[in-house]
């Protein structure tokens, strides 16, 4: 099993910043992805080399503020778990997380290098906290 | 008179795979040639022993603590130093054909450049710098890119599918369903990562990167300083040179290599007196990195599966040559060759079999570390008499060597200076101790090793890890023992030297940056 986890901290409430990336729909406006589709709890995400993974969603926990969705349907891919936590540090601080349980192992690390400049992404939008 | 620099690199070449340092199977003629115009060094070092690392050392001029790519998957950033960017702001054209490697191979999010240029289309990006330029990447105004294989997002796979689509499949998949480097065995042995691979040799990456490097360098200028990158993927595994060439070496002639220990039982014994992981790879029970298959145990290496996948490096190590005598054929058609300083290297070594092992990983012994280096500088440039250097000398030199060669001085980020000319300049230029590391942290599995050759000795730390508590190491004295078979690290006669070459290593390691940064990919 390959687990990653990445992180940033962002100069933004976590509530700001949940109710952007607690969008499931609007992935592809910070992850490296070319765009996302959402139709009830599926979700479909275009990669930019055109690999396109089906996705169910687990969990959207605007209390928690906590997104948690799994790629399926997937030839390659026999077990995945995807987790995006924001919490909160100081009114106007958070830090987001991004973790990745996922068989085969490899794809972790792919999946955790795109997670990482989706945080980066995150930190233009929101600020480096 | 212009400046030229022709680097040539193979991956993953044993210094004993070419003539000129004693290899008896291979014919190399063009780069016996080129070692007997120039300097033969018999102990060039990397200074890690997987590519990543490995090549952004040779273009950075930097020891792997300070350019940070700790392990294979660790990008080099993109505005990391970069000869090749020295180079080309000073008016020199610049090229790498074939492949580069500072960037991950496994990238399904299209996250770096080298991956995205063959699909643009382009010959590199351009980026802004911090005053306003708009320079290449990394350098290279110009950038066509091929791996092992004709897979992924590269120029030749693209090339190969766009051209020759039955081909992709010819070629040995390198990775296997689980994206796990591929345990299957092929060609009569059933040696893993060994196939019968029907492809035409035209169309086999070797003759592809020779191709592509003689259409880049036909159109220079007569009057163009240029720095031209040709790196071969050969003879890296998978070993599956075209079918075409197999009747150049029979394995079945082949004598075993000398680091193969036929007896397992002594071979248990050998490993057993070095530090853990290497009897734990052995057999099998721990698997540190993507260096070589997940699923083999090496242990059942059998003696004609070394034969047959030694011929098969033979074999792609002739081609190599035979690619690099038409680019030569090209340099002199030009006129040019007096001109062009030539440099010729690899950025690691392969087992083949020593230990009873193949692939390669954390081990730092001659399989690994001992490399092919020769430097033919231009005779027009320079005045130079032909040479043997026998002095340690490290691929981290290769930076300041180039600088040298275009009149430029040692660039501030270097951390070693040039290349030495004979063993009496190294001494001048404080060639004394190579350094090597190791560093590889994959889902809890954690190696960690530091190595200093200095004369006729090598010394490596291992750091607190995962089979590791920090007190064990290796030191081999290469003049008696070389094959590294006896390890001296906790020999009590030997204590002194071990304690002064650690010493030695510690004071002259640079610090490591912190944290480390991210493994993007397993490759």
């Amino acid at each position: 099993m390959g687990s990653v986890r990445r992180h940033a901290i962002l100069a933004s409430s976590a509530d700001t910043v949940w109710a952007f990336i607690g969008r499931p729909e609007v992935l592809h406006e910070w992850f490296p992805t070319s765009s996302t589709r959402v139709e009830g709890d599926k979700r479909w995400v275009t990669l930019p080399s055109g690999i396109v993974f089906e996705e169910e969603i687990l969990l959207v926990d605007n209390d928690l503020r906590r997104f948690q969705y799994s790629i399926i349907n997937n030839p390659l891919i026999t077990h995945h778990v995807g987790t995006v936590d924001v919490i909160a540090l100081a009114d106007d601080r958070c830090v987001a997380i991004y973790g990745t349980d996922i068989e085969p192992e490899v794809l972790g690390l792919a999946i955790g290098a795109a997670a990482g400049d989706g945080l980066r992404a995150l930190q233009e939008r929101f600020g480096k906290g | 008179m212009p400046r030229r620099i022709l680097f040539v690199t193979t991956d993953q070449q044993r210094y004993d795979g070419l003539g000129c340092n004693g290899g008896a199977v291979a014919r190399t003629p063009v780069i016996d040639s080129i070692a007997r115009e120039g300097i033969r060094y018999t102990r060039a070092i990397p200074s890690n022993v997987v590519c990543m690392p490995s090549r952004s050392t040779m273009l950075t001029g930097q020891h792997v603590t300070t350019h940070g790519v700790w392990m294979n998957g660790v990008p080099l950033p993109v505005d990391a130093p970069s000869i090749a960017m020295d180079l080309w702001r000073n008016g020199w054209r610049t090229a790498l054909i074939g492949k580069a490697h500072f960037e991950p191979f496994l990238d399904p999010f299209a996250l770096f450049t080298e991956n995205s240029l063959a699909s643009l289309g382009e010959e590199t990006v351009y980026r802004e710098s911090g005053d306003g330029r708009r320079e290449p990447h990394r350098g290279f105004e110009h950038m066509e890119l091929a791996t092992h294989n004709g897979m992924g997002p590269l120029h030749y796979a693209k090339w190969l599918r766009e051209n020759h689509p039955e081909a992709v499949a010819m070629l040995y998949p390198i990775l296997n369903s689980q994206l796990q480097v591929n345990e299957a065995g092929g060609g009569d042995t059933g040696a893993p990562q060994v196939k019968h691979n029907p492809i035409p040799r035209e169309w086999y990456h070797t003759d592809w990167v020779a191709d592509r490097a003689i259409s880049w360098l036909g159109n220079q200028d007569d009057s163009d300083d240029w720095f031209c990158w040709v790196s071969f993927p050969d003879p890296h595994h998978a070993w599956d040179p075209p079918m075409s060439e197999l009747h150049r070496v029979d394995w079945r002639q082949l004598d075993l290599p000398a680091g193969w220990v036929d007896d397992p039982v002594e071979c248990e014994r050998i490993l057993a007196g070095k530090p853990a992981h290497w009897l734990a790879w052995y057999h099998g029970t721990f698997v540190s990195n993507y260096e070589a298959p997940a699923k083999w145990v090496p242990a059942t290496l059998t003696a004609d599966q070394v034969r047959e996948v030694n011929a098969m490096v033979h074999i792609q190590n002739e081609l190599v040559d035979e690619a690099l005598g038409r680019i030569v054929g090209l340099l002199r058609a030009k006129g040019w060759y007096d001109d062009v300083d030539i440099v010729f290297t690899t950025d690691h070594g392969e087992f083949q079999g020593d230990f009873g092992l193949l692939f390669k990983g954390p081990y730092h012994v001659d399989s690994l570390m001992r490399l092919p280096l020769i430097w033919r500088p231009a005779p027009s440039r320079t005045k130079f008499t032909p040479a043997t250097v026998d002095s340690p000398v490290g691929l981290v030199s290769l930076a300041a060597t180039f600088a040298d060669i275009a009149g430029l001085p040692r660039p501030d980020y270097a951390e070693a200076a040039r290349l030495p000319l004979d063993d009496g300049e190294a001494v001048d230029l404080g060639h004394e101790r190579v350094l090597t590391e190791w560093d590889s942290v994959l889902f809890g599995k954690i190696v960690s090793l530091r190595t200093i050759t200095r004369g006729s000795w090598v010394c490596t730390a291992t750091l607190p890890g995962s089979l590791h508590d920090g007190t064990d190491g290796e030191l081999y004295d290469l003049s008696n023992d070389p094959l590294q078979h006896v390890n001296l690290w906790h020999d009590p006669s030997h204590r002194a030297m071990r304690d002064d070459l650690l010493d030695d290593m510690w004071r002259n390691l640079p610090d490591a940056s912190s944290p480390r940064r991210a493994c993007e990919a397993p490759v």
